[in-house]
């Protein structure tokens, strides 16, 4: 018996060729990585080369945009660790290569010319603040590396900017905006004094939601800008027209809690109602001294920062792994309040860069053409663990995505939600095609 | 003796363009965009030398200067489709006349007050820029469209071309400032910034020298403004903000005051230090806060400036 094992097993053996147990090996790593339960240079293996996919993550971290950079900075880390625990992208892991901006757009297209020349990356992303994204936009164009935003604004979606600019993980401002017009109108009231910064981001907020507001027979009465120099706001409330039923404000800066707190004082218990965008409390605690004013009121958020009754098992994932609890705080630090309307962008955009790269076939940057293709090609986007803030709608012609919006009311310390807008309330008409740009 | 010196002193900034003009056939494309860059905001730091090194103006405006000439070249190529040639043409006249008004005015003062009335002047120009955001879309800035960015039918856009051009500019701006600092017109500037009532008692119109000293300084920062936003493509509010005041003082201090290549040496480094440093560290400014203490401690009158006293006299 011994004998006859013997030679069936060598003729086993020599029965198997080393390109077909190669083959073998080959496949059932990768249907192992499928399953993910192999460690990573294992799963990395099938890929024809496994040097890391190099992403140039343009981060916020000092300057005005410091505080969303730092969540910014932490839920990217948190994707990218997640894709590379998933088998990477086409079988390579990622890596995250890190500069400073500092909030500054001269120094935003440096960091872009740095990730494309010096660093080699394959794309950039993650920036946040519109005037490093416009600042930045015209060198990534120029050195053709693809430059996928964070922003929410309207910047890409209105043209000025080129086919290799892209934003598929944070609706704009322009949408967001437009989709809050009929629920207030219908719940709130039709007469708005808008409180707004004098400043571009501040500006959009005051056209597309006057523009909005008309459409629902209803009436901005009041325009109140604020200066970016300003440090107090006592003296701006009193400007507040008569038979104003709504106030919408939306501040951003280190005044934010400032201004809350002055508006607060301004109007005791008499007030009309109050909606905000919660860029004017994003990392500031709901709880926080002098804003109990706002229990009653209602905000703008993007992603709910409390979780809700209601909220998916994609968003507790996602919570879990970034590392925030229910109240939209660190685990570690529940003083440390993240700014959990805007960070998930960064994730899902993650996410997208992956899809994209996995349907170009993407290797190295001579593919970058094809992988912009690719991601003009996504249109829907399910909720999932990649998509944890909900189902969204990519629109390659202006290289946007549009997803749902939520309104939440202050009540018992928390932010609940109470209204969710459908995708489509924030469709506008396309103002330009990128498609028609040459790569 | 005095004609071997300037002979010297020709023969290294011809000896610097040239190499500079080599260095672009060997430099890796990263460090190649870099140095068009720091040529260019070397030419800015070069004008503010203009007024601050050789006149002794401690201005703290030059940003509006700057800025004067990156909106009137940028905002006409958006809205009236005017080119790189004529944007560079608006931005040096664009300097030169808010220089001259604000001259008229500011000169008035002196030292401090000269400082604080300039610094005003900036902010005001600063926050004109958010006034006016319908056309300059404020703290977000704009574009400019890529189709208008060439010159004599060249991209600006192409690195090649670019460098070039920065190249070009830098080249211009040290011609004007090494023929500043070997006129007479420079040693009656350099006799102001030492003692200006001894100089208006030997019968020079001191506020006549100053003004036309400060109008050149900001055609050049008018300029370098224009070149700026043609070169890289974006015009915002920034680069209207005190920082782009204070930065071609620290440029035009680290490098040498009253050196034709101290503003260059200073950009050059000054640049270099904030990008190496803030690779490792996001305290980059810290970094760079000490170098200077440094530099002050070990190059009291900037890198060329100690030079100039301790070995090479010759340096104009």
């Amino acid at each position: 018996m011994v004998e006859s094992v013997k030679p069936n097993r060598k003729k086993q053996i020599s029965g198997v060729s080393r390109r077909k147990a190669l083959a073998g090996l080959g496949g059932a790593a990768a249907g192992a990585t499928v399953s993910g339960v192999l460690p990573g240079f294992v799963r990395y293996a099938q890929a024809q080369t496994s040097a890391p996919i190099k992403i140039g993550f343009q981060v916020h971290r000092t300057g005005i945009g410091a505080a969303y950079g730092r969540w910014y900075d932490r839920t990217t880390r948190a994707a990218a660790q997640l894709i590379n625990e998933s088998g990477g992208i086409n079988g390579r892991p990622i890596e995250i290569i890190a500069e400073d901006d500092g909030t500054d757009p001269k120094r935003g297209a440096e960091v872009v010319e740095k990730f494309a020349t010096q660093h080699g990356a394959d794309v950039a992303f993650g920036t946040l603040f519109s005037h490093v994204v416009i600042g930045s936009a015209p060198r990534a164009g120029e050195l053709k590396i693809p430059y996928f935003v964070v922003s929410e604004g309207h910047h890409v979606a209105s043209g000025i900017l080129n086919r290799y600019t892209l934003q598929p993980g944070i609706t704009d401002v322009k949408s967001q905006v437009q989709s809050m017009a009929p629920w207030v109108a219908s719940n709130l009231g039709k007469k708005v004094t808008m409180i707004y910064p004098d400043f571009a981001f501040g500006h959009d907020h005051r056209d597309y939601f006057s523009a909005a507001m008309a459409a629902q027979g209803g009436e901005v009465i009041g325009k109140i800008a604020i200066p970016p120099t300003e440090s107090s706001f006592f003296k701006y409330f009193p400007k507040i027209p008569r038979g104003t039923e709504v106030l919408y404000h939306v501040m951003v800066g280190p005044g934010v809690l400032t201004f809350v707190k002055e508006m607060g004082e301004f109007f005791g218990s008499k007030r009309p109602e109050i909606f905000g965008f919660i860029d004017s409390l994003e990392a500031v605690s709901i709880n926080s001294p002098g804003l109990e004013f706002l229990e009653g009121s209602y905000f703008w958020e993007a992603n709910p920062r409390y979780a809700q009754a209601k909220s998916s098992k994609f968003d507790a994932f996602y919570r879990a792994k970034v590392g925030v609890d229910e109240t939209g705080a660190s685990v570690d630090d529940p003083k440390d309040i993240a700014t959990y309307s805007h960070m998930f962008g960064c994730w899902e955009t993650l996410h997208t860069i992956k899809q994209g790269m996995e349907a170009a076939g993407y290797r190295g940057p001579g593919d970058r053409a094809k992988l912009i293709e690719a991601v003009e090609a996504i249109d829907n986007m399910e909720e999932s663990q990649a998509h944890p803030q909900g189902a969204k709608i990519f629109n390659g012609k202006t290289h946007q995505v549009f997803g749902h919006q939520f309104i939440s009311k202050v009540g018992g310390g928390k932010l609940n939600v109470v209204h969710k807008t459908s995708i489509e309330d924030g469709f506008y008409k396309d103002e330009v095609d990128y498609t028609s740009q040459p790569l | 003796m005095r004609s071997r010196w300037v002979n010297k002193a020709t023969a290294l900034h011809l000896g610097v363009i040239a190499v500079l003009f080599a260095l672009q056939f060997v430099l890796p494309d990263y460090h190649h965009v870099n140095l068009a860059r720091v040529m260019v905001l070397a030419s800015f730091a070069m004008g503010y030398n203009i007024a601050f090194g050789y006149t002794g103006l401690l201005s703290l405006g030059h940003a509006m200067f700057f800025a004067a000439g990156l909106y009137a070249a940028g905002l006409m190529a958006l809205f009236a489709g005017v080119g790189a040639g004529g944007g560079l043409l608006l931005g040096v006249i664009a300097g030169l006349v808010v220089a001259a008004a604000v001259g008229c005015l500011a000169l008035r003062t002196t030292g401090v007050s000269f400082m604080i009335v300039t610094l005003m002047f900036a902010q005001a120009a600063f926050l004109a820029t958010f006034y006016f955001g319908e056309y300059t879309r404020g703290d977000e800035g704009f574009v400019i469209p890529s189709n208008l960015r060439s010159l004599f039918g060249l991209s600006l856009v192409e690195p090649t071309t670019r460098y070039f051009v920065a190249l070009t500019l830098f080249s211009l701006c040290m011609a004007v400032s090494f023929a500043i600092a070997r006129s007479s017109m420079g040693r009656v500037l350099a006799a102001i910034r030492e003692n200006e009532e001894r100089t208006r008692m030997l019968g020079y119109n001191v506020f006549l020298y100053k003004l036309v000293a400060l109008v050149i300084s900001g055609a050049i920062s008018g300029a370098v403004g224009a070149a700026y936003g043609m070169l890289f493509g974006y015009v915002g509010a920034t680069f209207a903000s005190i920082q782009y005041s204070i930065l071609p003082l620290l440029w035009v201090l680290m490098g040498g005051a009253a050196t034709v290549l101290g503003p260059f040496v200073g950009t050059l480094l000054m640049f270099y230090l904030v990008d190496i440093s803030s690779g490792f560290t996001s305290a980059n400014m810290l970094i760079v806060g000490l170098a200077l203490i440094g530099l002050i401690l070990f190059f009291p009158k900037g890198i060329l400036g100690t030079l100039r006293e301790r070995a090479a006299p010759w340096l104009p």
